[in-house]
């Protein structure tokens, strides 16, 4: 996988937050590529810097210094509005807690996010292709209070996908699920990735759901190991 | 599917909406409810003036056409009389009795020979020096009847007979009794004077103006048309404060209301920032939201100024009358919008300036 070109491209990436008067070092100098099509697993205790690099490369928040390149595209030095349209156009979130929007269905929460991108019309053959996977057809008129966990993460996995993101950062997608939907979701994960070619990046503590990607990178303060 | 989200956020938290359009709607109704009186209680006193069916109206010269003098001697309506062309003339003297109600003293065969006379619901003209007729209005919102003694001005009145509102006033006793009462002796407030052809009313306001120096003589359709807002003293700047604490009211009912409304949605604000809504999709959100809560609130409180107008036939003094003024409707609801609009910036600069991760970390 990684002979091919990279679509992350992670050079010395430091990051450090400012708590008060104490400077945190979230991440001390990270290295990493991924090539496209890859999944990657990041596995590493609390206080690692895992988020931290989630939420740089989901551009959430910018690096304190290094090079950060997704798709070609440079992170470091990017202005507020320049990331917005990173996270509309380019990456697709999956959370822990699923974060749906309580008050639209599934349906108008994968809507939602194709009305942010400024896209209409009827849903694509490629993400028809994506919700059948998921087998979530049969629930995209109920609210997230009506479906259960495993559902609602799905239905978040294809509000990520229907904008056709270059990377999907998955953050502990299965911490809120028990075993059978863990595995499930993580089987969908790896289905998205074979079958559709989507690059995943997905942060876990458990090296069980790790070992679902195609390699695992370990963190450990603010490094990679 | 913006709109959608507008709308299942204001249907998912309907408690907060539902007061949001309620004093919104407070806010509309209170604008169109005093706009209402001042239109309603001034269009009143006009038609009442018109229904004398007079030509030209004489004022003393320190009159207002809300607050009339009582200095004018009543021998001026012989003096009119005397002149070319006038038909009938007859004085009145009016007496507050309250804020907005007054009584009026008129001699009855000479209002009845210049106005054809009242049409009576009950009872008959006045027959004594303390008999009072009434309005139906009046009588009826006071609950009075034909042989009921009321008190108004210190003085007990026999009421001899209710009329067809739309004549003059609303409260009418003898003119002699009236003066004596208040002191007025051998004075009146106001001369009507009706003409043998109403072709004439330039030239003899003309006549009279040479006759009755410094009095304030008009022809009936100037006398109306001074009713307007504008000729009363302070109430177009008391109608402007009062439509300014509305919108300071609504302005703070939708700040705080918006306010809290983005505290709770912290985390979906955050999850839209997550998918790459800009802060301009954010402040688009939380301004729709707050435009349809002005509208539906501007639409409830012109229902709301229908009920006013009842509680205000009911309650309030007689001659206080809310009309109800479409014109007002865009008005009182474009000044809702602009304030509300204008209290949902801040919290939606704030919402749409808010840290993605953070809030998609608030719980």
């Amino acid at each position: 996988m990684t002979d091919r070109e990279p679509i992350i491209s992670i050079r010395d990436l430091r990051k450090t937050y400012h708590a008060g008067e104490v400077d945190v070092h979230a991440l001390r100098g990270v290295d990493l590529d991924v090539a496209a099509g890859e999944f990657v697993s990041v596995i590493g205790p609390s206080g690692s810097g895992k988020s931290t690099l989630f939420h740089i490369l989901g551009g959430l928040t910018p690096p304190t210094s290094g090079t950060v390149h997704i798709a070609g595209r440079d992170l470091f030095g990017m202005t507020d509005a320049e990331r917005t349209e990173l996270r509309k156009s380019t990456v697709g979130f999956v959370f822990q807690k699923y974060n749906l929007l309580p008050t639209l269905t599934a349906r108008g929460n994968i809507e939602i996010a194709r009305d942010i991108a400024h896209k209409n019309g009827p849903l694509d053959a490629q993400f028809l292709e994506a919700l059948r996977l998921l087998g979530i057809e049969k629930r995209l008129d109920h609210k997230p209070r009506a479906l259960s966990g495993g559902e609602q993460q799905r239905v978040a996995i294809a509000r990520a996908l229907v904008n056709h993101p270059a990377i999907l950062l998955a953050d502990e997608p299965t911490g809120n699920l028990d075993t059978e939907n863990s595995n499930a979701v993580l089987g969908l994960l790896r289905d998205l990735n074979q079958s559709m070619g989507q690059t995943i990046l997905m942060i876990t503590h458990n090296p069980e759901a790790a070992g679902y990607g195609h390699r695992t990178v370990r963190m450990r303060d603010g490094r990679i190991e | 599917m913006t709109n959608q989200l507008v709308f299942e956020n204001l249907k998912h938290r309907w408690v907060r909406t539902l007061l949001g359009v309620l004093l919104i709607g407070i806010q509309v109704m209170i604008i169109l409810a005093l706009v209402g009186l001042s239109r309603g209680t001034l269009n009143d006193q006009a038609t009442r003036a018109r229904g004398v069916g007079a030509d030209i109206v004489i004022r003393a010269p320190a009159s207002s056409v809300i607050s009339m003098s009582s200095g004018m001697p009543a021998g001026v309506v012989a003096k009119v009389q005397q002149q070319p062309h006038v038909k009938d003339a007859t004085g009145v003297l009016q007496q507050g009795t309250g804020l907005f109600d007054y009584i009026t003293g008129i001699d009855l065969a000479q209002f009845d020979e210049l106005s054809g006379g009242f049409h009576f619901t009950a009872g008959g003209p006045l027959a004594g020096p303390d008999d009072v007729m009434l309005d139906e209005y009046y009588a009826g919102q006071h609950h009075y009847h034909v042989g009921d003694t009321i008190k108004l001005i210190n003085h007990a009145w026999r009421v001899s007979g209710i009329y067809e509102p739309g004549t003059l006033t609303r409260i009418v006793v003898p003119l002699g009794t009236l003066q004596d009462l208040t002191a007025n002796t051998g004075k009146v407030s106001m001369l009507y004077v009706k003409l043998d052809n109403p072709a004439n009313t330039a030239e003899v306001e003309k006549q009279l103006s040479a006759v009755l120096k410094d009095y304030r003589i008009n022809s009936m359709e100037e006398f109306t048309s001074l009713y307007s807002v504008n000729n009363v003293p302070m109430l177009k700047e008391f109608t402007w404060v009062v439509i300014g604490l509305g919108v300071l009211v609504g302005f703070l009912a939708v700040f705080l209301s918006m306010y809290t409304a983005v505290l709770e949605r912290t985390r979906e604000i955050g999850i839209l920032k997550a998918l790459g809504a800009s802060p301009a999709y954010i402040l688009n959100i939380l301004l729709r939201e707050t435009a349809l809560l002005a509208i539906a609130g501007s639409i409830l409180g012109i229902l709301l100024s229908y009920v006013t107008q009842f509680a205000i036939h009911d309650l309030a003094p007689a001659s206080l009358t809310q009309a109800i003024v479409p014109s007002w409707w865009p008005i009182a609801g474009a000044i809702a919008i602009v304030g509300s609009l204008l209290g949902a910036m801040y919290p939606g600069l704030k919402a749409a300036r808010q840290d993605a991760i953070e809030a998609l970390s608030y719980d």
